[in-house]
C-alpha cells in the first residue's frame, strides 16, 4: 500500500537547512492501522505530508498503491484529516461532505447518496442541514472525517484529529474510529501524542525522534482486533504502553 | 427603539448648537443692516434677523430644511431647480462609475492573488493613484474627454471609479488571501484545479471583506461624482448644485446640496449593507 525507502526531506530555510526526515524505512501493508508518535518537531506532519503529495521528498522512494504520491492522489487514493475540522462555515454539513465529490465530479444523486452514508457511518444522520457552527467541536471533526470518507478512498491520513477535543470526546471518538475501521477496511495512517491513544487504536505503532526526523522503533500490537474502552486496563496494554514509552525515552537520548 | 434616545439627544443637541452658531455669523451682518438703516435693534430682532435672512453666512436649520422641502417637493422633478433631478444626475454617474470601479478593483485583485508579478508591480501603482490629489486630476478627466466630445455622465463616472476602485482592491485581495494553509491544503488534497480554488474557497471567504470595502468603495464614488461636477461648464447634479450656489452667494441651496449629498450617501452605504445582510445570511456567514 504505503512503502517508504530511504525517505528524506530536507527543508531549506533561512536559518539553514532542517532535516525534517531522513532514511524513513517503511512499508504499510492494506488494512493496517499505523499510529506515528513522537515529539513535537519530529516530522510526523511532513511524513504524512509527503504520502499526500503535499510535500515532496528530497531523497529516497515513496510509493501509494504502487504509485508515484502524486498520481496516486489524482486516483483518489486517500483522504486527508487536519488537527481541525476546516469546515467551511458558508457551506451545511451535507455542504462541506459534497464539497470533494463536487470537486471530483461526482454525479448529483451519486453525491447525496452518499454524503447519507458516511453522515451514517460518523453517526451523525440528521445533522446534513446544520452549519458548522450549530455543530460541537467533536461532531464538526466527525463531520472532517467524513468528508474524508466521502470519495471512498482506500487510504486515511489522520494528523492529530482529536488533538484539540476533550478526554472524554477523545475517548468517544477513538471508540467510534476503530469501529469505523474495522466496518470499512481502510488502511489508516495517524498521528497522535498520546501514547493511550496511539495503544488502543493501532495494530503498529512508529515511534520517531527529532533532529534528524527518523523512525526509531517499529512496535507491532499483539491487542486483539476487537477493543473494548476497558482494554485499556489490562496487562498487555500497559505493557505495551510502557514499550512506547521507552522507545520515546531512547530517541530523546538526554534531552528530558 | 432603546437606541432612539441617545440618537435624538445627541440631534438636539447638534440643533441647538447650529442655531447658536447660526445667530452668532449671521449678528454682525444683521447689525450692519440695521446700522445703514439707522434704526436700533432689540435683542429679540436680532435674533430673529439673524434667523430669516435671505443670504446668511450660516442658514439656519428650518431655513436648510425649507430649502431641502422646496428643493424636493416643491418642483416639478424635470425641472433644473429641483434637488431630486440633480440628485439623479449625481446618482447615475455614481453607480455606474462604483460599477466600473468595483469591476477594475475586484479584477485586479484577482490578479494580483493569482500572479506574482502583478502582485509585485499593481499595488504600488494603485497607492500611488490615490496619492495625486482628485482635485486636481478632476478637471483635466473632464478637459480631456470634453476634447474628445463626451461630456455629462462618462466623465463623472471615470472619476468615480478612480476613488472606488482602491478601496474594493485592498479589501478584494486582503479577502482572496484570508484562506489558511490548512483550507488551500484540504483543496491540494482533492486536486482542486485553480478555478475550482477560485470559486469554491477564495472567493466565498473574501465576501465578508469584499462588502466592508464596497460600503467604503460607493461613499468613495459619490465624492468622486460630486468633485467631478464641480469643475466650471457642468449644470447638473450635486455638485453643480453647490457651486452655483456659492456663485450666487445663495448659503440655503448650498446647504441644502449638502444634506441632499450626505443623505444619498447615507442611503447608499445602507443599501449596499441590505444586500450584505442578505448575501451573508443566504451563505450561513451571519450569525
Ligand atoms: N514548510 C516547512 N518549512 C521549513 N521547515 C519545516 C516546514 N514544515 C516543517 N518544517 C520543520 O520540519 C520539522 C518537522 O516538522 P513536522 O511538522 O513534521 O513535525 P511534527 O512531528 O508534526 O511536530 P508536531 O508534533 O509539533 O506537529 C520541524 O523542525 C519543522 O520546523
Ligand atoms: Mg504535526
Amino acid at each position: 500500500m504505503i512503502e517508504a525507502n530511504a525517505v528524506s526531506l530536507t527543508f531549506q530555510t533561512a536559518d539553514g537547512p532542517v532535516h525534517a526526515l531522513k532514511d524513513v524505512d517503511l512499508s504499510i501493508g492494506a488494512g493496517e492501522f499505523v499510529s506515528f508518535i513522537g515529539p513535537s518537531g519530529c516530522g510526523k506532519t511532513t511524513f504524512l505530508r509527503t504520502i499526500a503529495a503535499l510535500e515532496s521528498p528530497t531523497g529516497g522512494a515513496l510509493t501509494v498503491n504502487g504509485m508515484s504520491p502524486d498520481e496516486a492522489r489524482r486516483a483518489r487514493a486517500y483522504g486527508y484529516v487536519f488537527q481541525a475540522p476546516g469546515l467551511y462555515p458558508w457551506r451545511t454539513i451535507a455542504g462541506n461532505i459534497s464539497l470533494p465529490l463536487e470537486i471530483m465530479g461526482f454525479g448529483k444523486a451519486d453525491r447525496a447518496e452518499r454524503v447519507r452514508r458516511v453522515l451514517e457511518l460518523v453517526d451523525l444522520e440528521g445533522f446534513g442541514g446544520k452549519f458548522p457552527w450549530q455543530l460541537s467541536g467533536g461532531m464538526q471533526q466527525r463531520a472532517s472525517i467524513a468528508r474524508a470518507l466521502a470519495f471512498d478512498a482506500d487510504i486515511l491520513l489522520m494528523d492529530e484529529p482529536f488533538g484539540a477535543l476533550d478526554e472524554i470526546v477523545r475517548d468517544r471518538l477513538n471508540e467510534a474510529l476503530l469501529e469505523l475501521w474495522r466496518k470499512t477496511g481502510k488502511t489508516i495512517g495517524f498521528v497522535t501524542h498520546s501514547i493511550p491513544e496511539a495503544v488502543y487504536l493501532s495494530t503498529r505503532i512508529v515511534v520517531m525522534s527529532p533532529r534528524p526526523g527518523r523512525i526509531t522503533r517499529i512496535i507491532d500490537s499483539p491487542l486483539p482486533a476487537e477493543r473494548p474502552l476497558d482494554i485499556r486496563d489490562t496487562p498487555e496494554f500497559i505493557a505495551l504502553a510502557h514499550e512506547v514509552r521507552e522507545g520515546l525515552r531512547e530517541g530523546h537520548g538526554d534531552d528530558i | 427603539m432603546r437606541n432612539l434616545l441617545p440618537i435624538l439627544t445627541v440631534l438636539l443637541a447638534i440643533v441647538a448648537i447650529w442655531y447658536v452658531a447660526a445667530i452668532g455669523m449671521n449678528s454682525t451682518w444683521a447689525r450692519d443692516q440695521a446700522a445703514r438703516a439707522e434704526t436700533r435693534l432689540s435683542a429679540g430682532d436680532l435674533v430673529i434677523q439673524t434667523l430669516t435672512l435671505e443670504r446668511p453666512v450660516l442658514p439656519a436649520p428650518h431655513q436648510v430644511a425649507a430649502g431641502l422641502w422646496e428643493g424636493i417637493a416643491g418642483q416639478k422633478i424635470t425641472s433644473k431647480r429641483s434637488l431630486v433631478w440633480h440628485g439623479w444626475i449625481t446618482l447615475s454617474a455614481t453607480l455606474t462609475g462604483f460599477a466600473i470601479g468595483s469591476l477594475a478593483g475586484i479584477l485586479l485583485a484577482v490578479g494580483i492573488v493569482h500572479d506574482r508579478a502583478m502582485d509585485q508591480s499593481v499595488m504600488p501603482w494603485a497607492v500611488a493613484s490615490q496619492t495625486v490629489p482628485i482635485l486636481a486630476i478632476a478637471p483635466m478627466v473632464i478637459v480631456v474627454f470634453a476634447s474628445a466630445g463626451i461630456t455629462g455622465l462618462l466623465p463623472k463616472a471615470v472619476i468615480a471609479a478612480w476613488l472606488s476602485f482602491f478601496p474594493v482592491l485592498v479589501g478584494m485581495v486582503k479577502g482572496l488571501r484570508t484562506p489558511d494553509r490548512m483550507q488551500l491544503d484540504l483543496m491540494r488534497s482533492w486536486s482542486a484545479s485553480r478555478p475550482q480554488m477560485f470559486w469554491r474557497l477564495r472567493l466565498p471567504s473574501s465576501l465578508p471583506y469584499l462588502f466592508a470595502s464596497l460600503k467604503v468603495g460607493i461613499a468613495a464614488a459619490l465624492v468622486g461624482t460630486i468633485v467631478g461636477e464641480l469643475p466650471a461648464g457642468a449644470s447638473a447634479g450635486l455638485g453643480a448644485r453647490l457651486l452655483s450656489g456659492s456663485y450666487y452667494g445663495q448659503t440655503v441651496q448650498i446647504w441644502a446640496a449638502l444634506f441632499a449629498a450626505a443623505a444619498l450617501a447615507a442611503g447608499l452605504v445602507i443599501a449596499v449593507g441590505r444586500i450584505e445582510a442578505v448575501t451573508l445570511r443566504r451563505m450561513g456567514l451571519a450569525r
